[in-house]
């Protein structure tokens, strides 16, 4: 037994010698060589290698105490005076807005666009006419230069190569001639292309003085931040308003598609511009690696060509370009003469995660876009690490990266109207700097230029960010009556509906809006409900007014009702918990639905029992109270005056805008189709909706409203929501909504 | 000793039995050999320590004894900053090189103090305390190398935190002198207190040639836009006082200005916006007539009264951080640390890590002109946003301000984003305090994707050996016109699936794929043979399914059970044998922040013959382990991710009054 223990104990002695040995015995050793290797031992008192150490003794601090009162020195120097010698000083390349822009003119009538009027016989490329009209069609223009902070000219800047045809000769002297320029102060200038072969500078061939430049293919270089803006270069055949979407329909798990990084492009042989384009051949593997370059441009590219002219020729000749971006993970956006490229709005919108290798390159919309989500940025000198660096980036981020550039082309990109209001929405986001968007808003669905800094700078009081903060909506609503005929009896439909509403638990606050041309009735002959109702008169008595974003509205949510509605208070109930789901939608109980016909070649309006529906009627709906604000501010007083003078369609533009912003269709709740009346037949009373005219109008309405906005918004659904145990064989006791089984 | 003690107290009954000779050589040995374990542990983990013989004396030096170097008077002096200075044209990134972790190295010079021919030194104060922590903070990072050749960026022991204390000429020879400086490729430096009487320009004055430079109180003329850092002005208060954190809501105090070192204009200018505004506007300013003793820098006075500082930050919504003769404030710092919204008066200034961070949900920036309406301004900021504010303000503060630690390693994080810039922290990460980060929803498909054309979707029914049920659910399910494909996962290792000629002919391609192990969680692997974006996931035992369309969980899902779930749930479903759906659904809750849509009236879809006691959900202990399993669930997550919700999809003329011919889907609720 003895004799066992002392073995066992001898053998484990040894064994944790031998492991004392491995662990100290090879270690040691090594780190003797440690110091050898490293070698500058050039000034004496320096040892290579040695470790920082923290120094324990006491130490001064960096900053004396009294650091606070040394700042005193400078109280003879007025800051004041100090600001006003800043603008004198920095102005040219080192232009900012606090020393070259005159705030002042922004503070009377907020911020407001003039663009110059057009003079006879001056030639103007198409692009620069889109720009132009952009701007006169959104709600920053002024027509009136002393209401203007920002002047647009009409002398087309855009191409500044002298030889391009578009080339406008003698600018300089056409500038100077306008009594406005003042030295170009307040004044944006719009440029994609600039310099010429061989060397392609950025000059424009004349002086913006303190003008700001809104240019493509900049430099950060010449680049002035927070006073350029750089703008992405697009072909004269960029559409000016609506635009296409992005080409991704869905999505594919793992996200890889056949080729993994492509490229098709010139080479230049001469001037300058190829330098990485030279090298793209190291990288191509012909399988998922695809980079091809051309020699083939110019006319006398023969007498330049080199060694692989010939093979590169071949090779690039195999592949179809479009085939490509359609069907690759990544794609290269190397430079060319010129800093930006076409390649990267097509890959942006083939959903093909742009690759920049464009050293210097300020990117476009750099001030407000954070790029490293939607796009790989690469370094030109690190061309050879490209293909294993996109290799190296994980599944998720590239289905991230991915959303992420349809999300941004169709916010940003994808007309020339989205192009231009960014830029603009960009210098109001510097003027009103304490109203401007944050990141998040920039950067986040659905975009900057649908969500108003002007409504709130809190984020939790837009519809579109409840997720992202991890916070919820207000839970409870508010419903908003429009009534617009006198009331005469206490069983009128409008009595009733005020009653239900108000006995919904959901329900905060009640706010008629008094539409009729008879005066308001006394206070008294409003029923008593347990909520507030507030009446507000209608200034111009137009059927816009439900619309507009009262302040005296307190809650997230708005119910929107007709005075004629037919409800129960479940129905509301149940809706306003859907609503709570979806809160960037609209949840509404009748649906309508849009066509194309094709035969008479227009969309059309259907009200039919159909298996899809694209809107709901906002005579009983809820939605963000956000879509006030935006319908007021940012639809165009021609569709607002065109809803009024027919008192018809204001839902129909509802529907538009809604869906123009979120994407999605709007949610019908329960199986009600009807809800007024009048639509029921137990009234004879004269209605707009008995109005033969009334259906036609609107089929208009739905054309007038596709061509504002480019495109047709409306989505189709499918789906109604009901609740849970809606219709199914167990007892009326479990379920929850009784009453909307009954309707 | 100590475990010489151990042993013995272990094994009373077999030590007594032996010798005291051979008690004692047994303990000396294993005390020989734990000591030697112990030793050999340490040199393990700390295997610099025993580098050579010259750093044991180095740890025991103080700040005196590092090793002192004369500057000649003809040094040469580096040219001053570039302007123009970018990434792509200063710096050398071939030194940092491609590694899979995506992380620089970064090396820190050695102290040595540098004297003038006459021997005075280039810095009144030499190494401050903050600096050192600086330092020491890299060293302690995972961003540290010890070895000068793979350093990547370099960060020389010269401190310029505070430019008063330099003498600008022989700081810059300085510079030159150090070995890797290679006119200032790659270096780093860090300033808190740029410029100097009278003029106050807003960046270090010492000559710098490329050097990177982290400095406190840029303005934009100085600030090269994504080369150089700006880093807050640190507040030694930080350390010395402790802020608990305050709940975000209404304070005492409106506005509340705490600066002493103000402009008279602009104090005046305060003081009538204090008259108008009367007691919500607290005005303070440093006190006159102290008792000896009393920090100053602690203590705040209005009309007599004396008010801690920084304490009395914390009873303010909004505090003032006005320009002083420099652009960045320590004050920043102190307000941030109270939870008070800064309110920033500093035009051209650039906010600190504003690469970054989003300034806009933390602080109010007006410009100075408009000091004047600084109420009125203030007071159209809802309430709600006031409370973000103040907490994004706190979380600012903890994160990036709190330590000399902390403002270093940011420093580094950003230039390391800027070099690794596809392994990025995003937004989220740097902006979302860990409250958001938990409660909000961040998945990689956020696009609302509504398809023309449904490309339909992927059955996976998932078996075990219920052939009979198993043929008549594949029969069903081929008549939905939407499917695209039929997986069957055979979930039963000792029986082969039946012979291709008898299962039962369907339109669209069958595959079967056998699994290796009996596991519910096959059901989610995402096999390549799923083509479609949408997964209809069924058991064996369930008959008819006739819902079409929808929503029904995307292949993205099942990507993520398999990849993303927390290990401890797949291996706990795996073992019970049940649950698998819930954690699916908590999966998915949990990525995308919704519910998930209930389709159609069904609630049950067993059929009636499928007794036989294999059937998973009639196992009598089911439902009791089902509510243990979400309880499970739940505590892995950290938090419910489940919503409930009250609604369920249906078609849109669902049980309507009309032909139903003319329903897409008529056959819904027919059961």
């Amino acid at each position: 037994m003895q004799a066992k223990k002392r073995y066992l104990t001898l053998f484990s002695a040894g064994a944790c010698l031998i492991l004392l040995f491995c662990f100290g015995g090879i270690q040691v050793p090594l780190s003797r060589k440690g110091p050898s290797r490293r070698d500058d031992r050039s000034l004496t008192g320096y040892h290579p290698g040695a470790r920082w150490r923290r120094f324990s003794a006491s130490l001064q601090p960096f900053s004396p105490w009294e650091h606070d009162q040394s700042d005193s020195h400078n109280e003879h120097i007025s800051p004041r005076q100090k600001r006003d010698a800043i603008s004198g000083v920095y102005t040219g390349k080192r232009c900012r807005m606090e020393s070259c822009f005159d705030f002042s003119l922004c503070q009377r009538n907020g911020f407001k666009v003039y663009v110059y009027p057009q003079q006879k016989g001056e030639k103007m490329s198409e692009s620069y006419q889109n720009i132009l009209s952009s701007i006169e069609g959104s709600m920053l223009y002024t027509p009136d230069p002393g209401q203007a902070c920002l002047f647009v000219l009409s002398l087309d800047t855009l191409d500044r190569d002298q030889l391009s045809p578009q080339y406008v000769h003698n600018l300089k002297a056409k500038v100077q001639s306008l009594h406005l320029w003042n030295g170009g102060k307040n004044h944006i200038i719009f440029n994609l292309y600039s310099g010429t072969w061989p060397d392609y500078t950025e000059d424009l061939g004349f002086d913006i003085g303190l003008a700001m430049l809104a240019k493509a293919s900049i430099s950060t270089e010449n680049f002035r931040p927070n006073f350029d803006v750089s703008i992405p270069l697009f072909s004269k055949d960029h559409p000016r308003t609506g635009g296409e979407r992005g080409y991704l329909k869905h999505n594919t798990i793992p996200p890889y598609r056949k080729y993994m990084l492509v490229f098709k492009g010139k080479r230049y042989l001469t001037g300058i511009g190829s330098d990485t384009r030279n090298a793209l051949y190291h990288v191509h593997n012909s399988e998922d690696v695809v980079l091809l370059t051309t020699c083939k441009h110019g006319k006398d590219w023969q007498k330049h060509k080199d060694a692989r002219c010939d093979k590169d020729n071949a090779e690039y000749d195999k592949y179809d370009y479009r085939e490509m971006l359609y069907n690759s993970t990544f794609c290269l956006v190397p430079r060319g003469r010129r800093l930006g490229s076409f390649r990267f709005l097509e890959a942006l919108q083939a959903a093909c995660v742009p690759v920049m290798l464009s050293n210097g390159w300020e990117l476009p919309f750099s001030e407000i876009i954070d790029w490293n989500t939607a796009a790989v940025i690469g370094d030109e000198r690190l061309l050879l690490q490209i293909p294993s660096t996109v290799r190296s980036i994980h599944q998720d981020k590239i289905l991230s990266l991915r959303h992420q550039t349809q999300f941004l082309w169709e916010a940003y990109f994808n007309s020339v109207e989205k192009i231009v209001l960014t830029t603009l929405e960009i210098i109001q986001d510097r003027v009103l700097q304490h109203t401007s968007r944050s990141n998040l808003m920039w950067n986040s669905l659905p975009g900057g230029l649908f969500t108003l800094p002007q409504y709130s700078t809190y984020l939790g009081d837009f519809p579109f960010y409840y997720a992202k903060l991890g916070v919820k909506p207000y839970t409870k609503f508010t419903a908003i009556v429009h009534v617009v005929s006198p009331l005469v009896s206490q069983s009128q439909p409008v009595m009733k509906l005020l009653v239900v509403v108000a006995k919904s638990q959901y329900c905060a606050q009640v706010i008629v809006v008094w539409n009729c041309d008879k005066p308001l009735p006394a206070k008294h002959r409003w029923p008593v409900t347990s909520v507030p109702v507030i009446v507000i008169e209608g200034e111009s008595k137009v059927i816009s007014s439900r619309f507009l974003p009262y302040d005296t509205i307190p809650t997230d949510a708005v119910l929107s009702l007709d005075e004629d509605t037919v409800l129960s208070t479940t129905e509301v109930d149940f809706a306003f918990t859907v609503w709570q789901s979806f809160p960037d939608r609209i949840v509404g109980y009748p649906a309508r639905s849009h066509f194309w016909d094709s035969n008479k070649e227009r969309w059309g309006y259907t009200s039919k029992w159909t298996n899809e529906y694209s809107m709901v009627l906002t005579g009983a709906a809820i939605y963000h109270k956000y879509y006030h604000y935006l319908y007021t501010t940012y639809l165009p007083a021609s569709l607002k005056t065109m809803v009024d003078q027919m008192s018809n369609c204001e839902d129909i533009l509802m529907n538009f805008l809604v869906s123009s912003v979120s994407k999605l269709p709007p949610i019908k709740v329960t199986q009600k189709k009807q809800y007024k009346e009048t639509m029921m037949g137990q009234s004879s009373r004269a209605s707009r909706w008995a109005d033969p005219d009334h259906f036609a109008q609107r089929q208009t309405c739905m054309n007038k409203f596709a061509s504002w906005f480019g495109t047709m918004p409306l989505v189709h659904s499918q789906m109604r929501l009901d609740p849970v145990l809606f219709k199914d064989q167990v007892s009326i006791l479990r379920k929850k909504y009784r009453d909307i089984e009954r309707l | 000793m100590y475990a010489s003690g151990k042993y013995s107290s272990r094994g009373p009954a077999l030590i007594p039995r032996m010798k005291t000779k051979h008690r004692i050589y047994y303990i000396t040995l294993f005390s020989v050999v734990l000591l030697g374990l112990i030793a050999t542990g340490m040199f393990q983990f700390w295997p610099h320590s025993i580098e050579s013989a010259a750093d044991w004396t180095l740890d025991k030096r103080s700040v005196h004894d590092a090793p002192l170097v004369r500057l000649p008077v003809s040094s040469p002096i580096p040219e001053r900053g570039d302007l123009s200075c970018r990434m792509h044209t200063c710096f050398d990134v071939y030194r940092c090189g491609y590694n899979p972790k995506n992380r620089i190295k970064v090396y820190i010079y050695p102290l040595q103090k540098f004297v003038d021919e006459l021997g005075v030194p280039i810095s009144s104060t030499g190494l401050s305390r903050e600096y050192n922590d600086l330092l020491s903070a890299i060293s302690d990072s995972n961003f540290y190398t010890d070895d000068v050749t793979r350093a990547c960026l370099f960060i020389p022991s010269i401190d310029v935190l505070n430019q008063n204390s330099l003498r600008i000429r022989e700081t810059a020879q300085a510079l030159t002198m150090l070995p890797r400086w290679d006119k200032g490729m790659n270096h780093l430096l860090f300033n808190m207190l740029p410029g100097g009487p009278p003029d106050y320009n807003t960046a270090l004055d010492v000559p710098r040639d490329r050097a990177l430079l982290a400095g406190g109180g840029f303005s934009t003329w100085t600030y090269r836009q994504g080369y150089d850092v700006s880093i807050p002005v640190y507040s030694p208060l930080s350390a010395d006082v402790e802020l608990p954190e305050r709940q975000p809501g209404p304070r005492h105090y409106f506005i509340l200005s705490s600066q002493t070192a103000i402009h008279r204009e602009y104090r005046a200018e305060l003081e009538r916006l204090k008259e108008e505004n009367g007691e919500a506007l607290l005005l303070l300013d440093k006190c006159s007539n102290l008792s000896q003793g009393v920090a100053s820098a602690r203590k705040r006075c209005y009309k007599g009264q004396v008010y801690d500082y920084p304490q009395i930050l914390q009873e303010s919504s909004f505090c003032v951080v006005l320009r002083g003769a420099r652009l960045g404030q320590a004050a920043l710092s102190d307000v941030l640390q109270a939870g008070c919204v800064p309110v920033i008066l500093a035009d051209s200034y650039i906010l600190p890590f504003s690469e970054v961070l989003d300034w806009k949900r933390a602080s109010v920036v007006i410009p100075e002109e408009k000091l004047s309406e600084m109420y009125t301004i203030l007071k159209s900021i809802p309430h709600r946003q006031v409370e973000e504010m103040q907490r994004q303000a706190r979380w600012f503060w903890e994160a990036y301000f709190s330590s000399m630690k902390a403002i270093g390693l940011t420093t580094l994080q950003i230039i390391n984003d800027r070099i690794y810039p596809y392994a990025a922290r995003t937004y989220e990460q740097w902006n979302n305090p860990p409250v958001v980060k938990w409660s909000s929803v961040n998945s990689p498909l956020f696009l609302p994707l509504i398809p023309p054309r449904a490309p339909g979707f992927t059955a996976v029914v998932l078996t075990y050996d219920r052939v009979e049920s198993l043929f008549r659910v594949i029969t069903e399910i081929s008549k939905v016109p939407s499917l695209a494909k039929l997986l069957v996962v055979w979930n039963n290792q000792n029986k082969s699936p039946p012979e291709e000629s008898l299962w039962p002919k369907i339109g669209v391609p069958l595959k079967v794929v056998r699994t290796k192990e009996n596991k519910l969680s096959n059901r989610f692997f995402p096999y390549d043979e799923i083509e479609t974006e949408a997964v209809l996931a069924i058991d064996d035992d369930i008959i008819m399914l006739t819902s079409d369309e929808l929503q029904f969980g995307y292949e993205y899902f099942n990507y993520l059970y398999t990849y993303k779930m927390p290990g401890d749930i797949k291996n706990w479903v795996d073992a019970h044998m049940n649950c698998e759906d819930i954690a699916m659904n908590f999966l998915v809750a949990n990525i995308t922040g919704k519910a998930p849509i209930k389709v159609t009236p069904r609630k049950k879809f067993k059929c009636p013959e499928c007794t036989a006691i294999d059937g998973l959900s009639l196992d009598q202990t089911h439902m009791v382990e089902r509510s243990e399993c979400i309880n499970k669930f739940a505590s892995v997550f950290g938090t419910m991710p489940l919503k409930v919700v009250e609604h369920r999809a249906d078609p849109v003329l669902y049980k309507d009054d009309f032909p139903e011919k003319l329903k897409s889907f008529p056959n819904i609720g027919s059961l």
